[in-house]
């Protein structure tokens, strides 16, 4: 039910996020969804992308400090109050959202949304019974 | 263990006596033959055999860096030039390069007493000594390479540069002792974990490190990180280059001045007073065996403080506290001095930060300002914001701790602080003063 997302710490400087996503390409990985947080000196860049494992890797091999997080995706209804919805439903648990952030692509006529909890399991577990879709990680990979 | 067991446990009126009769013989040595000290020594009133003993140290004048380069090349030098084998210089950042030289019976002086600093470190004829200093011009890498040679250990002079190669060839030929710059042997860690070798599969067990200042908290961490017992030593190229002190790996608490050819004093660096034992001021020495390079009350713009408690080791020569900063790289910060070192071991007491880190100093509306950068490392890297911020508000909150400063902590992306295979350049300093 998670998805594994990587963080990548950049100093704002230009052409840093460039060059992530020139060492991404040239090794062959696809980013599926991402954002980037920042403050005057210094932002993070949180992916999610086809591998993973290798992205890691290759941004590692070229000096960058990488950390590896476990987010959930979830299935949101694209239409007026679909997102408030869910945010009720964690509210009411007392689940805090660490942050958040949209995917690209749909999932049939529902929009994903990334999310970062600091209790996820608890989170996976309030949303699934509330009939709510969490995607599977390989799921949302392939997308 | 102890090289030379009648000098290194002189009890210490003997060795007063010693000293007293070398500094007598130094000062009229250089009467004699150095036109700059019988000036010297002219205008602040000594007479030809003035000089008696140990107490009339305090009275002669100091020696300066500044003397050094007004004298420049070998305007100090008191022997000829056919009496002198050898010549080093320092790097000369600032100016003209300070150059100093060697009899032949200096050179040995000096290869006895690398050899006592490597036995500090328990280096027997059956070592590997790796010797990472630098080979040239720079006192560090020849210095240590004779000392290790007359113990008998086989010395690998690789100098500096290369990392991977050097650790390659530490592996293959079983390097003991290791001797290189404290940020070079943090360097070295850090590529071999880079590599995936494992420092337990090398045969090194000691590192004799010095050439630049460090800490209590560097050492546990090149302790840590290469599986070692690291020692601080000290030596400047105006006094014989290393060889002038050394840490005991017995307690690793003060480095013993090799006092039969050193006298050190404390002074205050404002006044040019001479502080008793126990306080902290500028490190002063005076070279009373050199021929070709001798100086009178050498002003080392070191830091330090000396004790006389008797140590584990059984030597009795006085000891130096590791230098806790230079007198000329102190930085005034809005009034208050401010050492590097000291930002350093506050870096090194946050848990995962490693002790990589620069200072910049600016000026706006004519308020000094400083900036500490600190690199992110996986260990304290966290996708959200608010924990890297934490982190540098703890940072900032320790040092104004300290040091009674507040600065401006900037984390910044691993590598991006100069490493060096020499001396860390540690502060940039844009003031426009």
């Amino acid at each position: 039910m998670k998805v594994e997302q990587i963080s990548i710490f950049l100093e704002n400087k230009s052409g840093r996020l460039a060059e992530v996503t020139n060492i991404l390409s040239g090794a062959g990985v696809n980013i599926r969804a991402l954002s980037l947080a920042d403050t005057a000196d210094f932002g993070i860049l949180r992916l999610i992308v086809n591998q993973t494992d290798k992205a890691k890797q290759v941004l590692k091999e070229n000096g960058f400090t990488v950390g590896k997080t476990e987010v959930i995706a979830l299935e949101v209804p694209d239409k007026p109050g679909g997102l408030g919805g869910i945010l009720k439903i964690l509210d009411g648990a007392g689940i805090n959202v660490e942050y958040m952030y949209a995917f690209v692509q749909r999932s049939g006529d529902n929009a994903i949304i990334i999310f970062r909890f600091d209790e996820l399991d608890k989170a996976i577990k309030v949303l699934t019974g509330a009939g709510v879709r969490v995607l599977k990680g390989e799921e949302v990979y392939a997308l | 263990m102890i090289w030379n067991d009648e000098f290194e446990t002189l009890p210490r009126e003997a060795l007063a006596a010693l000293q007293g009769k070398r500094l007598r013989d130094l000062v009229d040595r250089v009467h004699g033959a150095v036109p700059f000290y019988r000036k010297k020594l002219a205008a602040a009133g000594f007479k030809p055999g003035d000089v008696r003993g140990l107490d009339d140290l305090s009275r002669l004048p100091f020696t300066t860096k500044d003397d050094l380069r007004e004298t420049y090349p070998f305007g100090l030098f008191a022997v000829p030039m056919e009496r002198v084998v050898r010549v080093h210089a320092s790097s000369g950042t600032t100016g003209k390069p300070t150059v100093v030289g060697y009899t032949r019976r200096d050179i040995d002086t000096w290869s006895e007493l690398m050899a006592r600093t490597l036995s500090c470190g328990g280096t027997t004829k059956g070592d590997v000594v790796h010797n990472a200093y630098g080979y040239g011009l720079f006192t560090g890498g020849l210095g240590a390479h004779y000392g290790a040679e007359k113990i008998g250990a086989a010395v690998i002079p690789v100098s500096g540069g290369n990392t991977k190669r050097q650790i390659m060839l530490m592996q293959d030929f079983g390097s003991t002792i290791l001797l290189c710059t404290p940020s070079y042997a943090l360097n070295l860690a850090e590529v071999m974990a880079e590599q995936g070798v494992d420092p337990e599969t090398l045969k090194l067990k000691c590192g004799l490190f010095g050439a630049e200042p460090w800490t209590e908290s560097m050492r546990k961490e090149i302790e840590r990180k290469l599986k070692i017992a690291a020692l601080d030593i000290y030596g400047l190229s105006e006094v014989i280059g290393p060889g002038v002190a050394s840490e005991c790996i017995e307690e690793k608490h003060g480095l013993h001045v090799f006092e039969d050819h050193f006298i050190p004093e404390i002074i205050d660096p404002e006044t040019g007073k001479v502080l008793p034992y126990g306080e902290v001021g500028e490190l002063v020495f005076t070279t009373v065996t050199k021929e070709a390079f001798p100086v009178i009350r050498y002003r080392t713009r070191d830091i330090s403080r000396l004790t006389l408690t008797p140590c584990a080791c059984g030597r009795t020569l006085v000891r130096m506290d590791r230098i806790s900063g230079r007198t000329d790289d102190m930085l005034i910060i809005r009034g208050v001095n401010v050492f590097p070192s000291q930002i350093e071991s506050v870096l090194m007491t946050i848990e995962g930060v490693e002790p990589h880190y620069q200072l910049i100093v600016t000026r706006e509306e004519s308020l000094d300002v400083l900036e500490v950068q600190v690199e992110v490392n996986e260990s304290v890297f966290t996708d959200a914001i608010k924990g890297l911020e934490t982190l540098a508000k703890k940072i900032e909150h320790e040092i104004k701790d300290l040091l009674g400063v507040s600065c401006k902590v900037k984390l910044v992306e691993p590598k991006t602080i100069q490493r060096s295979e020499g001396k860390a350049k540690r502060v940039i300093d844009k003031r426009k003063l």
